[in-house]
């Protein structure tokens, strides 16, 4: 069963000589259960690879199937739904909500998912209880360190228990010790078999996948497992 | 996602700029304070107009001469004289007159002893006037028919001249100049309250045959008041006036006399006052206005400087409608509790006179002010909120 299938998609900016092409008719298929990561030179792509896979933004062309279901032909209620369910999201930047606790910053996605206050707060703390942020639960994202905060973030990805993680360079801010920590908790992500892609252009983040997928100026160059 | 979720995340959202937020609810509350406030001080001055007249006495009717040039030929000598009076006193053609009293005022200074004091009504009149104008006498005791036959210099005076002429001296029997002319005090009225811009109490009453022989001479009178027998019978007591009157003066164009009830009066007063109050009223509603033009621009600079929240928001699967709740019970949240503090700050305000004015509160007006302030964050609020809702989630994320 293919989690994501992605056919001939086109993705273009801007019209005409101005045009940049940032996909240029790409066609990949992911299963359930890989560990995927993406690596290319800034302007390869993977960023828009990466929106368009994670419902955030459109293909100008070309069919996109997440889960079989072409996403294309959902309204954006039903978008809402699919990015809130089947994806979790890490980005480079943390993306954490700010002047909010890291438990409400977790919370989020449950509370859009209208789940319960007590069930929120118990399946949050867990999720911190995964990432080893237990102790800092109330603490607000200026009151953690970059990695504590991407670990919050990654709390946040999985709390829903999404088939699919995305993760955007998710140690591109972090020290050495801070990307092993937030890489531990998607390695055990995948053993208990979620599909998990990671963009990335450091050699030693993408060793922790098992397929490699290289990206030159939208098209893909290599895909080795 | 409820409602009770939704409305947790707006008041987080409102918290987050304590300073931003407390400007815009103190234009919202100002705007909705000054609308109230308004509304009251001019239905407090109408209220205080329609007292003033009530205690004029809602059985009298005062004839004035409307003497205007056109409306006199040289043969007809139309002003009020005193042998009107006599005529309109006919049981048999105006039954429904209880008495009728001619007025002469003049303005004069009084001398008592060195001390000098302008009295700016002097009425000339009968004893009726007294019962017509709902005057007591707390000392002494008023002038007499028989006074005013005799022509005597008798004086009743107000609490005003009385403290302003005598001091402490016990006015009574004491006598006083007006224009050259000793008068002798007989009474003194008791306090009227004072409603109005004249002092009710600056005030002296005198046989007319006096007055009209030491200060005004014997032209013709300024008004009569005329009192009929009780409230049901002032229309026909108008009616009965103005037919004799039509008679008595050979009118045969335009009646060169006004006869007005104090209904009549009550009902001008009364459409003074109203248009008075829409006129304040309208001035708040700007400032409502105002205020609500200012919370436009906070919920656009919010979701200015939010757009990565809403993004980040969006990505982690929140539907366009729960952003626009989102926002909208933002800007709603801002002017309900800008309205509600505004309704606070009136009622406070409405326990002091203002400008000699006591406010009253016209409920209708709280419901309204609060009503539109509610209005007017959801109006304004929502071009704000559907522009965060509208954003795609891609756009909103790579917002710096």
């Amino acid at each position: 069963m293919n989690v994501l299938d992605v056919q001939g998609v086109v993705k273009t900016y801007g019209e005409g000589d101005t045009a940049v092409h940032a996909l240029r008719g790409m066609s990949l298929t992911v299963q359930r259960g890989e560990y995927l990561a993406i690596m290319g030179a800034s302007g390869s792509g993977k960023s828009t690879l990466m929106n368009i896979l994670g419902c955030l933004d459109v293909p100008t062309s070309g069919r996109y199937l997440l889960d079989g279901v072409d996403v294309s032909r959902l309204a954006d209620r039903q978008l809402a739904l699919v990015r809130n369910r089947r994806i979790g999201f890490v980005f480079q930047a943390f993306n954490l909500i700010p002047r909010t606790s890291a438990q409400a910053n977790v919370e989020l996605p449950l509370a859009y998912a209208g789940l319960k206050a007590g069930e929120r707060r118990r399946r949050a703390a867990a999720a911190l209880a995964m990432v080893g942020l237990a102790d800092r639960a109330k603490h607000e994202p200026n009151q953690l360190s970059g990695g504590q905060q991407q670990r919050v973030a990654v709390a946040r990805a999985l709390v829903t228990a999404p088939a699919l993680v995305l993760a955007d360079e998710p140690t591109g801010n972090l020290d050495t010790q801070s990307s092993a920590d937030v890489l531990a908790v998607l390695d055990r992500l995948n053993r208990t078999g979620r599909t998990i892609v990671l963009i990335t252009h450091e050699a030693d983040v993408a060793a922790h996948a098992r397929r490699l997928i290289r990206l030159v100026d939208g098209e893909i160059v290599e895909d080795v497992r | 996602m409820n409602l009770f979720e939704t409305v947790r995340f707006a008041l987080r959202g409102v918290t987050a700029n304590k300073l931003r937020s407390g400007l815009t609810v103190l234009g919202m509350l100002i705007g909705v304070a000054a609308v109230i406030l308004l509304v009251a001080v001019g239905n407090g001055s109408a209220k205080a107009v329609q007292a003033r007249i009530a205690r004029l006495g809602t059985t009298t009717l005062t004839v004035s001469s409307a003497n205007r040039q056109g409306a006199t030929t040289a043969t007809q000598n139309t002003a009020l004289t005193l042998d009107l009076i006599d005529a309109l006193r006919d049981k048999d053609t105006a039954p429904d007159v209880k008495s009728v009293s001619p007025v002469v005022t003049s303005s004069q200074a009084a001398t008592f002893q060195g001390t000098s004091h302008t009295i700016p009504q002097i009425v000339g009149t009968f004893p009726s006037y007294l019962g017509a104008q709902n005057y007591t006498v707390v000392r002494g005791s008023a002038f007499t028919d028989r006074d005013v036959t005799d022509g005597r210099k008798v004086l009743v005076v107000g609490q005003t001249v009385a403290e302003d002429l005598f001091g402490d001296v016990d006015p009574l029997n004491q006598q006083v100049t007006v224009n050259g002319t000793l008068f002798t005090v007989v009474g003194v009225l008791s306090t009227k309250d004072s409603t109005g811009f004249t002092d009710p109490n600056d005030v002296a009453l005198a046989p007319i045959s006096a007055v009209q022989q030491s200060l005004t001479g014997y032209g013709a009178l300024n008004q009569i008041l005329v009192e009929a027998t009780s409230t049901a019978a002032v229309p026909d007591a108008q009616a009965e006036v103005t037919a004799i009157l039509t008679q008595r003066l050979h009118v045969t164009g335009t009646a060169p006399f006004r006869v007005q009830s104090a209904a009549q009066l009550l009902s001008t007063a009364q459409d003074t006052a109203q248009t008075f109050t829409v006129l304040l009223g309208a001035v708040a509603a700007i400032s409502l206005l105002v205020g609500g033009i200012g919370i436009t621009n906070i919920m656009l600079v919010t979701v200015t400087e939010r757009t990565r929240e809403i993004g980040i928001r969006k990505a982690l699967g929140a539907p366009k409608r729960t952003v626009l709740t989102q926002f909208l019970v933002e800007a709603t949240v801002l002017s309900l509790i800008g309205g509600l503090l505004g309704v606070l700050a009136a009622l406070i305000g409405a326990q002091f006179t203002i400008v000699g004015i006591k406010p009253a509160i016209v409920p209708s007006s709280i419901v309204l002010a609060l009503g539109v302030s509610v209005a007017i964050g959801l109006f304004f609020g929502s071009y704000p909120a559907s522009r965060a809702a509208a954003l795609r989630p891609i756009e909103a994320l790579r917002y710096e």
